[in-house]
């Protein structure tokens, strides 16, 4: 109705024009006919029926919605004003387009990675499984195959639950060998995760059955991804049926999964996904090697899940046989294992949250500066606009339309504000995505999606409140201020003054809290370069890893001779000083570490307890020679000791000291890794390594010969993943490799090399998190400092401009120009001062979220504080400065004759 | 819809002179007689209470308007007796009832007031 009556009302305005104009002409018409002149008659009518304009208006406004028939005028208002001021529009835009623009970014990291859902249907219903064993020291145990049948056939809250896990397939047949990534689980886990295939068909649990009972000859099932398949097979849909050799084995290709599928955060990316081979006659309890995630029923909560569990841990226990190595059942029990699901969402956003949440509060922090630099130059604008404001309200404005007006210009010129933004923010998430530490997850799920620009929109709204309500509310409160003409008394503006100054005081504080924050990354940066990580010269060293697979060589001591071959080779090459080859390079992620209970001879373990577990790897001779670890007692392990009858051993100096006081004291010592393996002599300590990274204390740690008889269970254990570790000046480049390639291959033709990678790739990757963290901070820092200096050198400016007036008077009776720029300036300085003060509580206050990030150095470091307050003090001196030296120069005839 | 609006709404002589909505009822009870233009029923208006309510012939069409809004009156156009083109306003059936109900309600107050204000000597 109103409606109808809105759009109508300019018809019906003519209509009632049309009945007016028939009044005056029929009582114009009477009035002659009671004897009047027709002038007369006319101006009679006229006076009867009263204006007729303003009967139209009140008709007309009857039919006005009027809130959006003001909003109309209001937003042409703006519009005007914005055109005709240019340069106060365009300082206004830009901060603004800064300060949204940046939170928009870092917000769309913040939904990408921690809010949006994982791309599964019902996706809040997927948890990943792990455990902790407080009694075994380990906070994170990985499960076992054998608690996979337990929960799988026990559960009661579980639509699906799989393992899973990572690891290269080396796949022939088609073109050259090579190794593809490939993504390995139970047939269940794609079950749980809702995906369907593009072509052919999931794994099913038949094929499980299959794969499970070891019949050499039947082809296994194999899923490729979309992109392998375009890669390798051009996208051939005939694809399915095909026959591949995976690993020496016979391999079907049973599916192909669509091009969206991402697993989790797995990076690099999956290229085929094939079944987990799993003997279930010889599962034990132990075996704590895979990943596992299930899918709970629906409306089962994450306590009921790990309630279900903890029941269920008994019954494992009792079901399955209790490896060799354990003493008993109650090893197991003393474990202390407890359950620790959580949603699948945070298992794989990991501890990231922590530092997007900070960023989040850093850029938002710079946004709140934006709009104080923003509201005080709506507060000047607006004092030169007051002689307009007083000549609307003397015209009958009332004071709320004023108010209003002020709001709309503040939303208008924050939403084109906004609009900017969100042109910055859309370059800015690219960059972000580019530069964005491969630790970061989820990095293909940040996008600017609807959630993104609602959040743009709805901040420019927030921020049109803040930076407008302050002088929207002053023009609402303003009393008595008419037509007074030129009043520029300093008095009349004193109260505006110190609205500006509260502003000034609270852009200092922000900015001294950003500026505190980065420099405490930048103090923790500086602190990790200065950590030894116990390997030298991370850029001289490449690694690349090459795999034996069983089904090629099956005696572990040929595939250690194959090994020493390809090493002898490689350290002929040109430029290569030095060549040797690990089970795991440091800093390469934990997986590839083995963590082993170490027994120390001559020492007695009380029943039902082991001694606690230690990192360990296997290296070649040479090996720390070629990483640049230095070894501080005894030697190296010899091609002697590793085909030899004895086993020898290598420790850290930390492990060293700590079980026999000294790293000299720890040689000729014995080491074994079970009750029943053979001993190992210590034949050498070498300087602690930050193994897992820079960040991270150097772990006590185990070295073992990559050759050694009865260990871990197997009769006869080879290296057979190694990663080759050459110190060359010409470590990442593409010809070094290329020669290595053909060093591998003139040893064994249909042998991959993959996992290309300098120590410095994995030393920067180590870093990546402090860096990201430093850069974003850093940025947001400098948007606040600048903008902080802005309005600083705004307001003092501006005072000056004021008060000309009163500084030519004071030229005039003599005051000397040097203590009049010394005032302005320490006006400047009392403001940063306060705000400084502010700040400071502050900080102190907001630093305590940081302190995860933070490695190194206090979150009160003196040093950090005295530089960011150093910094702030010049950059307050210097934008007062500027403007106070103005005032010096004003010429007090000018000023004093101008009105 | 009727909220603040950016300038102080005047009122109208008559309205500010007259308790609200009589002169809406005023308007219905010329209609009664039966349909007339804007002219006829401000001078009727002004004759039927003996020019004790002196309006000012424009602010009837505001009211007009509103009553028609209201569905109680509806126009159209005619010629006058005069042979003019003018616009007829008649009473509609919601118009009659409503009315009827303010002339009851109006009699009541109109009651109420006049017992307040008698001379307690009755």
């Amino acid at each position: 109705m109103t409606w109808r009556r809105f759009f109508r009302r300019v018809s019906w305005d003519r209509d009632r024009a049309e009945e007016l104009r028939s009044y005056l002409e029929i009582e114009t018409e009477e009035n002659i006919e009671r004897g009047m002149s027709p002038e007369a008659a006319r101006r009679a009518a006229h006076l009867k029926l009263g204006n007729t304009v303003r009967i139209r208006e009140e008709i007309y406004r009857m039919n006005t919605i009027s809130p959006l028939e003001t909003l109309g005028r209001d937003l042409r208002l703006a519009l005007r004003g914005m055109r005709r001021r240019p340069g106060f529009t365009l300082a206004v835009v830009l901060t603004l387009a800064l300060g949204i623009g940046a939170n928009t970014a870092i917000f769309g990291v913040v939904n990408g990675v921690l809010l949006k859902p994982l791309p599964y249907p019902n996706a809040d219903e997927l948890v990943s499984i792990k455990h902790t064993a407080p009694g075994f020291g380990v906070p994170d145990l990985r499960m076992s195959a054998s608690q996979y049948f337990t929960y799988r056939e026990e559960g009661r809250v579980f639509q699906y639950l799989g393992l899973y896990g990572d690891g290269g397939r080396t796949i022939t047949g088609v073109g050259e060998p090579e190794q593809a990534r490939a993504l390995v689980l139970t047939y269940d886990v794609l079950l749980a995760l809702g995906v369907q295939p593009q072509i052919g068909r999931l794994f099913t649990e038949a094929d499980a059955k299959q794969s499970g009972t070891a019949v050499v000859d039947v082809a296994r099932p194999l899923i490729l991804t979309h992109a392998y398949w375009q890669r390798r097979f051009g996208g051939d849909r005939s694809v399915i049926g095909r026959r591949l050799i995976v690993d020496s084995s016979p391999a079907e290709v049973i599916g192909v999964m669509p091009d969206g599928f991402r697993f989790l955060d797995m990076k690099p990316a999956a290229e085929v996904i094939s079944l987990i081979t799993i003997d279930r006659g010889r599962l034990t309890l132990d075996g704590f090697n895979f990943a596992s995630l299930a899918r709970l029923k629906p409306g089962v909560t994450v306590d009921a899940a790990n309630a279900d569990i903890v029941r269920m841990l008994p019954i494992w226990r009792n079901a399955w046989p209790t490896p060799p190595s354990f003493a008993g059942k109650h090893v197991i029990e003393n474990w202390r294992i407890a359950p620790t699901l959580q949603p699948l969402k945070d298992d794989v956003v990991g501890g990231v949250g922590d530092v997007l949440w900070i960023l989040m509060a850093t850029i938002g922090m710079v946004l709140l500066i934006a709009c104080a630099n923003v509201a005080n130059l709506m507060l000047v604008r607006s004092e030169a606009r007051r002689q307009e404001f007083a000549v609307r309200t003397a015209l009958g404005a009332g004071r709320g339309h004023i108010a209003r007006e002020v709001l709309v210009e503040s939303l208008v010129l924050a939403l084109t504000g906004g609009a900017v933004g969100m042109a910055l923010a859309y370059a800015g998430l690219a960059m972000i995505v580019r530069v964005a530490p491969t630790t970061l997850p989820r990095v293909g799920d940040i996008s600017l999606d609807p959630r993104v620009v609602a959040f743009a929109v709805v901040l420019s709204m927030v921020s049109s409140v803040l930076f407008g309500l302050l002088p929207a509310v002053k023009h609402a409160t303003q009393r008595g201020q008419p037509l007074a003409g030129a009043a520029r008394g300093a008095s009349a503006s004193r109260e505006r003054q110190r609205t500006r100054n509260a502003l000034v005081v609270v852009q200092v504080a922000l900015a001294l809290v950003l500026l505190v924050g980065s420099g405490l990354m930048i103090r923790t940066f500086q602190a990790l370069l200065h950590v030894e990580p116990g390997f030298a010269n991370t850029g001289d060293v490449q690694t690349a890893r090459v795999w034996v697979p069983p089904q090629q060589v099956r005696e572990p001591e040929r595939v250690t001779r194959m090994q020493q071959e390809i090493l002898d080779k490689v350290a002929t090459l040109p430029g290569v000083r030095s060549a040797a080859f690990t089970s795991a390079v440091p800093m390469e992620g934990p997986l590839r570490v083995w963590q082993q209970t170490i027994f120390v001879a001559g020492q007695t373990y009380a029943p039902g307890t082991i001694p606690p577990l230690r990192r360990a790897k296997s290296v070649s001779p040479g090996y720390f020679g070629a990483i640049g670890t230095a070894i501080i007692a005894g030697r190296d392990i010899t091609w002697a000791d590793v085909y030899g009858p004895a086993r020898v051993a290598m420790v850290s100096e930390n492990l060293a000291r700590e079980v026999w006081g000294s790293p000299t004291s720890a040689l000729g010592q014995h080491i074994r890794e079970a009750p029943t393996a053979v001993w190992g002599e210590i034949v050498g300590v070498v300087r602690d390594v930050h193994e897992d990274a820079v960040h991270q204390l150097a772990p006590p740690f185990v070295y073992w010969p990559v050759l050694m008889e009865n260990f871990s269970g197997t009769p006869l254990a080879a290296t057979r993943a190694i990663n080759l570790v050459i110190r060359s000046e010409e470590a990442g480049s593409e010809r070094l490799m290329n020669s290595v390639r053909s060093a591998v291959w003139s040893v064994n033709p249909t042998m991959p090399v993959f996992l290309v990678r300098t120590m410095k790739d994995l030393y920067d990757e180590s870093m990546a998190r402090t860096s990201f963290a430093l850069i974003m901070l850093a940025i947001a820092a400098a948007m606040a400092l600048l903008l902080g200096i802005i309005g600083i050198y705004g307001v003092i400016a501006y005072v000056v401009a004021q008060r000309s007036r009163e500084i030519g008077i004071r030229l005039a009776l003599g005051a000397a120009p040097k203590a009049l720029k010394r005032m302005f300036v320490r006006q400047g300085l009392v403001l940063t001062a306060v705000g400084a003060g502010v700040g400071l509580v502050t900080a102190i206050a907001l630093t305590r979220w940081m302190s995860s990030l933070l490695f190194g150095v206090e979150r009160l470091d003196p040093t950090t504080y005295t530089v960011v307050l150093g910094v702030l003090a010049m950059a307050a001196a210097m934008a007062s400065y500027v403007p106070a030296r103005r005032a010096a120069a004003v010429d007090p005839v000018v000023t004093l004759t101008a009105e | 819809m009727e909220s603040e609006v950016a300038m102080p709404r005047r009122e109208s002589p008559l309205q500010s002179e007259t308790p609200q909505g009589t002169l809406d009822m005023l308007v219905l009870r010329v209609l009664v007689m039966g349909p007339a233009h804007g002219h006829t029923i401000a001078h009727a208006i002004e004759r039927g209470s003996e020019d004790v309510l002196q309006i000012e012939h424009g602010s009837l069409y505001p009211a007009l308007h509103r009553l028609e809004n209201r569905g109680w009156i509806a126009s159209f156009w005619g010629t006058s007796d005069n042979n003019r083109k003018a616009k007829y306003y008649r009473l509609t059936p919601t118009g009659r009832k409503q009315l009827a109900a303010q002339t009851t309600r109006w009699e009541e107050i109109v009651r109420a007031i006049g017992r307040i204000l008698k001379p307690s000597t009755e």
